[in-house]
C-alpha cells in the first residue's frame, strides 16, 4: 500500500503506484458493493462535507453515497445558495468550515486552482471534485477502473478522447492518468476546442474522427460544455454532431471490441448517438457511474487513514 | 546637507549610460548638480567638501521608474505617496512617474493638482504624474490634454486598458501630437486578450487557466504603429514582452516613427512556469511569457530595441491576491526589488552595467524630457550607490511599500543599495 498524500487534488502529483493502490482498493469495493456488503466502520465518527460551488447531481450523489456506505456523517452544502452570494471569500468560507472540524471536504469550484487554494487553509483531507477546466481526479480514476475491468489491463491501450477538450477537466485528468500508466492517447476535437500546446504532453492530436479513432481500444466521449463557452467555438450543434458526434459509423473505425465511455451528463444527438450510448455491448457508461462510488470510497478510506496517522503523530485525537 | 554643499564620491565604479562605460574614479557634486567625473586622476576635494568613500561600489544615475501605481486617491491603504517614496529611495529610484489608473482616475487638472500636492508634501523622491488619455479611462472621449499638460502631466495613458475604439484612439493621438504630448499605450488586442489570466500554451492548458496567445501583443502593437504612421504622435509602448512583437517594433523605429518601448522587470526575470500552483503573486498584465520570449526581450534590452525597464509597481493588498487565480488582482510591487532583480541579468552575463542603466535611468529620463539619468556635468545629482554583489534573501515583510505583493519573497538576490541621493541630498542610506 503506497498512498501517502493528504489530499486528492489532482492526478498530476500521483505516482503510478499510488494510482494502482487506489484502483486495487476500488476494485474490491466495486465487488463488495455488488454483493451488498457494507463497511460502516471505515469512516465511522468522521464528518464529510460536500461543498459544491457548481451544479452537480451525479458527482455529488456519488460522493454522498460513498461516504454513507463507509459510515461517515455526510453533509452536503449547495454553495451557490450560501454565504458566497453574500460576498464571503473562498478562504473565509474555508476557515469557517474548518472551525467545525470536518474530516473530509469534497469540493467542486468553477475556477481552476480554487480547490488547491482551499486545501492550503484547512486541516482536513480535501478531495477535488472538479475545479474549473483543471482537474477531476476521481473521474479519471473511475474511468481507469472501468477500462481496466473491461480490457483486463491499463497499459499499452490506444485510447481516444473526443470532443470539448478545451473546457474539460475530465480530459486533463484522464490525459495525465492514462499517460502515467503508459497508454497511447489520441485527442480528437475541432481545433477551436483543442487546448494550445497540448501536443507537448505526449498525446496525438487529430481533428478528424476517422483518422483519430482508427484502431483504438477505448473511445471516451466528452460533453460539449456549453456553460463554459464564452463565444462560438463551433458553428452549430448539428455540424458538430455530423463531424464529431459518435455514431455507429464512426465507431466502426475503432477496434471491433472498442468500448464507449462518457462522463455524463450526455447531450444525446450532440456528441453521442442515443442508441449507441444505450448499447450494452459497447457502452460502459453505466459501469462508469457504478465505479464512481467504489473509487470515491477507496479515495476517502485512504485519505482518512492518512489523516488519522497525521493526527496521531501530532497527538491529536482523530 | 545644504543645496550648495559639495560632495566628492571617492573611488567608485562610475556607471555611465551615455558613454556606455564603467570606470573607476571620483565624482564631484556641487549645489545638487554633477560637476564632473575624474577617472584618470584623483580629484582633490575642494575645501569643505564632504568625502564619501565608495570603496569600489557602483555609483550610477538614480533610476527613473515609469508607470508606478500609488494608491492615492482611492486606495491609500495599498500605497501612499509617503510609502511609495520610501520604497523608491530604498531601491535606488529617484524619480517615479505615476500611473493615472487610480480611483477615481487622474483625468482632470483638478485631480492632477491634488496628487501633485500630495506628492510634494509626502514623497521623498521626485514624482511626475501621468494623466489618463480618455475620461474615466473609458476609451470614449479624450481628456483635457492641454490643461493636464499645463498642470504638469508628463504623459497620457489609460494604463492597462486599451483604447479599443480605434477612432477615439486616432483622435486622441492626433490631438496629443499637436501639443507634443507623449502617449503611452498598452499593447494588446483587447478582444483576444479578454478574460485571459496566463499566456496560452502547455502550461495554461495543464492548469486549466484561460490563456491569451502571445500574438495579441503584436496585434496591439501593429495597430498602434499604424496609428502613429497616420498621426505622427509621440508614443511609448508600456510593455513589449514577446519575441514576435520585436520585428514590428524594430521596423517602426527604422521607419522613423517617434516610438519607444518598455518592459517590466518581472517579464525580464520570470517566466510563465513561475506561476506554478496558482501563485497569484505571479499574476501580471500582460501575463508572464515563455522562457524563449523572456530571452528574446532580454536581448532586445541589451541591444536597445527595448528602451526602458520599469518596475510596473502595482501594490495589491492580501485580499486582492488571496483568491482563485482568475479572480485575483494582477501586478506586483517592484520599486525596491527593481535594482536587485535587474542585477540578475547582469550577474547572468546577459546585460552589462552601463546598458542596464541606460534602460533604468537614461532612456526613461530622456523620454520624459528630464535632465537627470546620466553622470554628465550639469545633470542633477540623482545618484544610487550600490554593492552589486552583496547577497541577501528577500523578506517581503521588510519592504517599505504598504503592500507586500512581491514575487521575489524568499528569493536569493544580489545587489544592495548603500545610498540614494536626490539632487545631491541623501534620501536613503543602508542602515
Amino acid at each position: 500500500m503506497t498512498f501517502r498524500a493528504s489530499h486528492l487534488l489532482g492526478i498530476e502529483p500521483l505516482h503510478p503506484d499510488e494510482i494502482r493502490t487506489l484502483l486495487d482498493l476500488s476494485d474490491r469495493y466495486a465487488e463488495e458493493n455488488r454483493k451488498g456488503v457494507r463497511h460502516r466502520d471505515v469512516l465511522a465518527g468522521m464528518t464529510q462535507i460536500n461543498m459544491f460551488f457548481e451544479n452537480s447531481t451525479r458527482t455529488q450523489a456519488s460522493f454522498e453515497l460513498a461516504g454513507k456506505r463507509l459510515g461517515a456523517d455526510v453533509m452536503s452544502m449547495a454553495m451557490q445558495a450560501s454565504s458566497v452570494k453574500k460576498g464571503e471569500t473562498l478562504i473565509d468560507t474555508a476557515l469557517t468550515l474548518n472551525a467545525m472540524h470536518p474530516d473530509l471536504l469534497i469540493v467542486r469550484h468553477p475556477q481552476a486552482g480554487a480547490v488547491d487554494l482551499l486545501a492550503q487553509k484547512v486541516n482536513c483531507a480535501v478531495i477535488n471534485a472538479g475545479d474549473g477546466p483543471h482537474e477531476h481526479p476521481t473521474q479519471a480514476l473511475l474511468d481507469a477502473l472501468t477500462i481496466r475491468r473491461a480490457k483486463g489491463r491499463l497499459h499499452r491501450l490506444s485510447i481516444a478522447i473526443c470532443g470539448d477538450i478545451a473546457h474539460s477537466r475530465v480530459a486533463r485528468s484522464n490525459i495525465l492518468l492514462l499517460g502515467k500508466m503508459e497508454n497511447r492517447i489520441r485527442l480528437i476535437a475541432p481545433p477551436t476546442l483543442m487546448p494550445a500546446g497540448i501536443a507537448e504532453l505526449g498525446v496525438e492530436v487529430f481533428d478528424d474522427m476517422q483518422q483519430g479513432l482508427a484502431d483504438v481500444d477505448v473511445v471516451m466521449m466528452l460533453r460539449l460544455q456549453k456553460e463554459r463557452m464564452d463565444g462560438g467555438f463551433i458553428p452549430s450543434e448539428r455540424e458538430y454532431y455530423h463531424r464529431f458526434g459518435l455514431d455507429a459509423v464512426k465507431l466502426g473505425y475503432a477496434k471491433p471490441d472498442a468500448i464507449v465511455m462518457h462522463p455524463g451528463p450526455m447531450n444525446r444527438g450532440v456528441e453521442i448517438d442515443g442508441t449507441l450510448a444505450d448499447d450494452i455491448n459497447r457502452s460502459v457508461i453505466q459501469t462508469q457511474v457504478e465505479m464512481g462510488v467504489a473509487v470515491r470510497m477507496a479515495a476517502m478510506e485512504l485519505l482518512a487513514q492518512n489523516l488519522r496517522a497525521r493526527r496521531a503523530a501530532k497527538g491529536v485525537m482523530a | 546637507m545644504s543645496r550648495q554643499s559639495t560632495i566628492l564620491f571617492r573611488d567608485a565604479r562610475l556607471i555611465d549610460p551615455v558613454a556606455l562605460t564603467e570606470l573607476r574614479g571620483d565624482l564631484l557634486v556641487r549645489g545638487g548638480k554633477i560637476v564632473d567625473a575624474f577617472t584618470d586622476k584623483r580629484a582633490t576635494p575642494p575645501g569643505g567638501a564632504e568625502v564619501i568613500e565608495c570603496n569600489g561600489a557602483c555609483l550610477a544615475p538614480g533610476i527613473v521608474d515609469i508607470g508606478v501605481k500609488v494608491g492615492e486617491p482611492g486606495n491609500r491603504h495599498k500605497e501612499s505617496f509617503r510609502s511609495a517614496g520610501l520604497a523608491a529611495a530604498a531601491g535606488g529610484v529617484t524619480t517615479i512617474v505615476t500611473r493615472p489608473d487610480t480611483d477615481p482616475a487622474i483625468d482632470s487638472p483638478e485631480s492632477l493638482q491634488f496628487i501633485a500636492r500630495r506628492a510634494a508634501t509626502d514623497a521623498i523622491v521626485r514624482v511626475l504624474p501621468m494623466a489618463a488619455l480618455t475620461k474615466g479611462r473609458l476609451g470614449r472621449e479624450m481628456t483635457e490634454i492641454g490643461f493636464l499638460q499645463d498642470a504638469g502631466a508628463v504623459a497620457f495613458t489609460d494604463g492597462d486598458r486599451v483604447v479599443a475604439d480605434t477612432k477615439v484612439c486616432a483622435r486622441a493621438l492626433t490631438y496629443a501630437r499637436s501639443l507634443g504630448a507623449l502617449v503611452i499605450g498598452h499593447v494588446q488586442e483587447p478582444g483576444l486578450s479578454a478574460g485571459a489570466a496566463v499566456t496560452s500554451g502547455k502550461f495554461a492548458s495543464l492548469r486549466g487557466l484561460p490563456g491569451v496567445s502571445p500574438m495579441a501583443e503584436r496585434m496591439g502593437l501593429d495597430r498602434d504603429i499604424s496609428l502613429l504612421e497616420m498621426t505622427g504622435a509621440r508614443y511609448h509602448a508600456d510593455q513589449i514582452t514577446t519575441a514576435r512583437a520585436l520585428p514590428a517594433l524594430e521596423r517602426a523605429k527604422r521607419n522613423g516613427l517617434d516610438i519607444t518601448a518598455g518592459i517590466s522587470i518581472h517579464h525580464l526575470t520570470l517566466n510563465e512556469l513561475d506561476v506554478a500552483d496558482y501563485r497569484t503573486f505571479f499574476k501580471f498584465k500582460p501575463p508572464l511569457r515563455s522562457e524563449d520570449d523572456r530571452l528574446a526581450v532580454v536581448e532586445a534590452v541589451r541591444t536597445g530595441l527595448i528602451d526602458i525597464i520599469c518596475s510596473m509597481h502595482t501594490p495589491q493588498d492580501e485580499e486582492s491576491k488571496r483568491l482563485p487565480f482568475e479572480e485575483a488582482a494582477s501586478g506586483a510591487v517592484g520599486l525596491e526589488t527593481l535594482l536587485p532583480a535587474a542585477l540578475r541579468l547582469y550577474h547572468a552575463g546577459m546585460i552589462d552595467m552601463p546598458r542596464l542603466f541606460r534602460a533604468l535611468s537614461l532612456n526613461p529620463a530622456r523620454r520624459m524630457g528630464l535632465d537627470c539619468g546620466s553622470l554628465l556635468p550639469g545633470a542633477p545629482a540623482d545618484l544610487v550607490l550600490f554593492d552589486p554583489d552583496a547577497p541577501f534573501v528577500l523578506d517581503r515583510a521588510s519592504l517599505h511599500s504598504k503592500s507586500k505583493n512581491t514575487p521575489f519573497d524568499g528569493a536569493r538576490m544580489q545587489g544592495k543599495v548603500l545610498g540614494t541621493w536626490l539632487g545631491g541630498k541623501l534620501i536613503s542610506e543602508r542602515p
